[in-house]
């Protein structure tokens, strides 16, 4: 092999050498770049209001700063109507209701429903019974109703069950069905969904609630005022033990944190974790 | 010199090892007191909340701040009872049975089957229980549903039987050889001797498992959530009513309350731990007794 035939090849690895490297910095810097806008989130958000959304809003949060290590985030459950005062007043950077808003509350607030909460009503599948009104579900938790013939079924007793204290499902039943702290005393109190269910599989003269997204077949979930219990008419609002979640924010305050973070709730995953403590995704 | 001087040092060290193991578990009661002590007490020291009401009162509605736990009480105090009459006397027997009577294969077959029963989780015994024995009693019951002081005590009543029967087994074989040979050279049959000899010899070993079954009983708590109803208020007044007991009060509440709420399902817990407490001091007393003798 000649001398300048070396030389050549040499020269053409030295370039390509160079090239790479000059190709790997240039890369290099286009993957900074991308870093410091992602990064650029970066504040502290204070979110506040319905407690039945805390779970979730929790969560996401927890994800949201998992992502965004710059960002602070809390959230304090103080209720539906303080989560919209707050974020009419600005000392909640968005708030949170677990109702539809009043039309005096509405003001100068941007809405945003993020997901809904729907319960069905579940008998027996041997149970005739098949269409309930609001008003009657009511009177039965209150003890007012205790037998189904006097709701057209058969001359049966009804077994009521219900939910532990403190739960989100039977808060927002009592809520939404208005007998609040009226339940009657010897109703059959289970722990969780699954539970719940299993009760009222066993039990031909039980009645019993569930988060919409859990009923399965040993059970049937009734209709309500002659509406299906179904994902559907939760989100058209015909179906009547459901409500939506909100998030409330005053458009001309609003930081960018809170707007990514709204955003983020929004996006699959945070979806994803909407249903994964019980909620329907929008 | 050197060498046991070594020696020495290495088994100081060890020693002091398992001093600090032993220190786990006295720093863990200590704290666990302490603990449920300071937060169960406070509702009371800053008279948030009234202790005679919360002993005294039959509805516990969190809502309306209405916190009475003492048709708890005697639902725990009933279902530990019941569970004690119906599963004292089986286990006993089977104790007898695997020590005395029982050839060497089926008496390790039922001791077995014992040892299993007291590795099953206390969550299947509650699934059992409510897959088969709520449905049961649902049968036989005047009410509609099954959920029952009943059903609480036949789980129950299962759930004590490895306890009982292993420790009554122990102090059964203990029992020197020549009681049962001078029972039976006076002319006594076996099942009179085990009555009249055996037994009265083992009297105190049976008691301490007796004991320990009632701790048990009284302090399960995943298994009964299942099958007992729960409800917010009522005294049981018949077998097929349903209770809640002390335990699944705490459990079923605890993961969603605070402030008051929160402070009484820690007194609930304090009182259940003087119940508890009772029960061991009653276990030491009875084996110091056994020792005295």
């Amino acid at each position: 092999m000649s001398k300048s035939l070396k030389k050549i090849l040499v020269s053409l690895l030295v370039g390509a050498t160079v090239l790479t490297l000059a190709g790997c910095g240039s890369s290099g810097t286009t993957t900074s770049t991308t870093e410091t806008t992602k990064t650029a989130i970066s504040g502290e958000i204070n979110g506040g209001g319905s407690t039945s959304v805390q779970k979730v809003i929790d969560a996401a949060g927890s994800e949201f700063t998992a992502l965004n290590p710059d960002v602070k985030f809390t959230y304090s459950g103080t209720g539906s109507s303080d989560g919209i005062k707050g974020a009419t007043a600005g000392t909640y950077s968005f708030g949170c209701a677990s109702r539809d808003l009043k039309t005096e509350e509405q003001g100068s607030l941007t809405e945003l429903i993020f997901a809904y909460d729907g319960i069905a009503v579940v008998l027996n599948p041997a149970n005739t019974v098949k269409n309930l009104t609001t008003e009657q579900v009511g009177k039965i938790y209150m003890g007012e109703i205790t037998n189904w013939s006097e709701v057209g079924g058969a001359d049966a007793p009804i077994v009521v069950v219900s939910r532990e204290d403190g739960s989100g499902t039977r808060g927002a039943f009592e809520e939404l069905v208005k007998f609040e702290e009226k339940l009657k005393p010897d109703a059959t109190i289970k722990e969780g969904n699954g539970n719940v269910q299993t009760t009222v599989a066993g039990n031909a003269n039980a009645i019993g609630y569930v988060s919409l997204t859990f009923v399965d077949k040993t059970v049937a979930a009734i209709d309500i005022d002659g509406v299906k219990a179904t994902v559907d008419n939760v989100k058209n609002k015909t179906y009547k033990i459901s409500r939506p979640f909100l998030a409330v924010y005053d458009k001309a305050k609003v930081d960018d944190a809170t707007l990514a973070f709204l955003d983020f709730l929004m996006t699959t995953e945070g979806q994803a974790i909407v249903e994964e403590h019980g909620g329907i995704a929008v | 010199m050197q060498a046991i001087k070594r020696k020495k040092q290495k088994e100081k060290i060890i020693e002091g090892f398992f001093l600090i193991c032993a220190f786990v578990a006295v720093v863990s009661v200590l704290a666990i007191t302490v603990f449920v002590f300071y937060n169960g007490l406070k509702p009371f020291v800053s008279n948030s909340y009234p202790l005679w009401d919360f002993l005294t009162g039959v509805e516990w509605r969190p809502g309306s701040n209405m916190y009475g736990i003492f048709y708890m009480i005697v639902g725990s105090i009933f279902a530990t009872f019941g569970a004690i009459l119906i599963g004292v006397p089986v286990a006993i027997l089977t104790a007898v049975y695997i020590s005395e009577l029982a050839g060497s294969r089926i008496g390790k077959i039922i001791r077995f089957a014992v040892e299993l029963l007291a590795g099953i989780p206390s969550v299947l015994y509650g699934v059992f229980g409510l897959g088969i024995i709520v449905p049961y009693v649902l049968k036989i019951s005047p009410n509609a549903q099954g959920e029952s002081l009943l059903a609480t005590i036949m789980v129950l009543a299962i759930m004590i039987l490895p306890t009982v029967v292993s420790i009554s087994e122990t102090s059964i074989s203990v029992v020197p050889k020549e009681y049962r040979e001078g029972s039976y050279a006076l002319g006594a049959s076996k099942i009179q001797t085990i009555f009249k000899v055996v037994l009265p010899a083992a009297r105190s070993g049976i008691m301490t498992g007796v004991i320990l079954g009632i701790g048990r009983a009284i302090g399960e708590t995943m298994a009964v959530m299942l099958v007992c109803g729960n409800p917010i208020a009522g005294i049981p007044t018949s077998l097929f009513d349903q209770i809640r007991p002390l335990t699944t009060n705490i459990a079923l509440e605890m993961g969603y309350a605070s402030g008051v709420h929160q402070e009484l399902l820690y007194s609930t817990g304090v009182v259940l731990f003087i119940f508890i407490m009772i029960i061991n001091l009653a276990v030491n007393k009875l084996v110091k007794a056994k020792v005295g003798s």
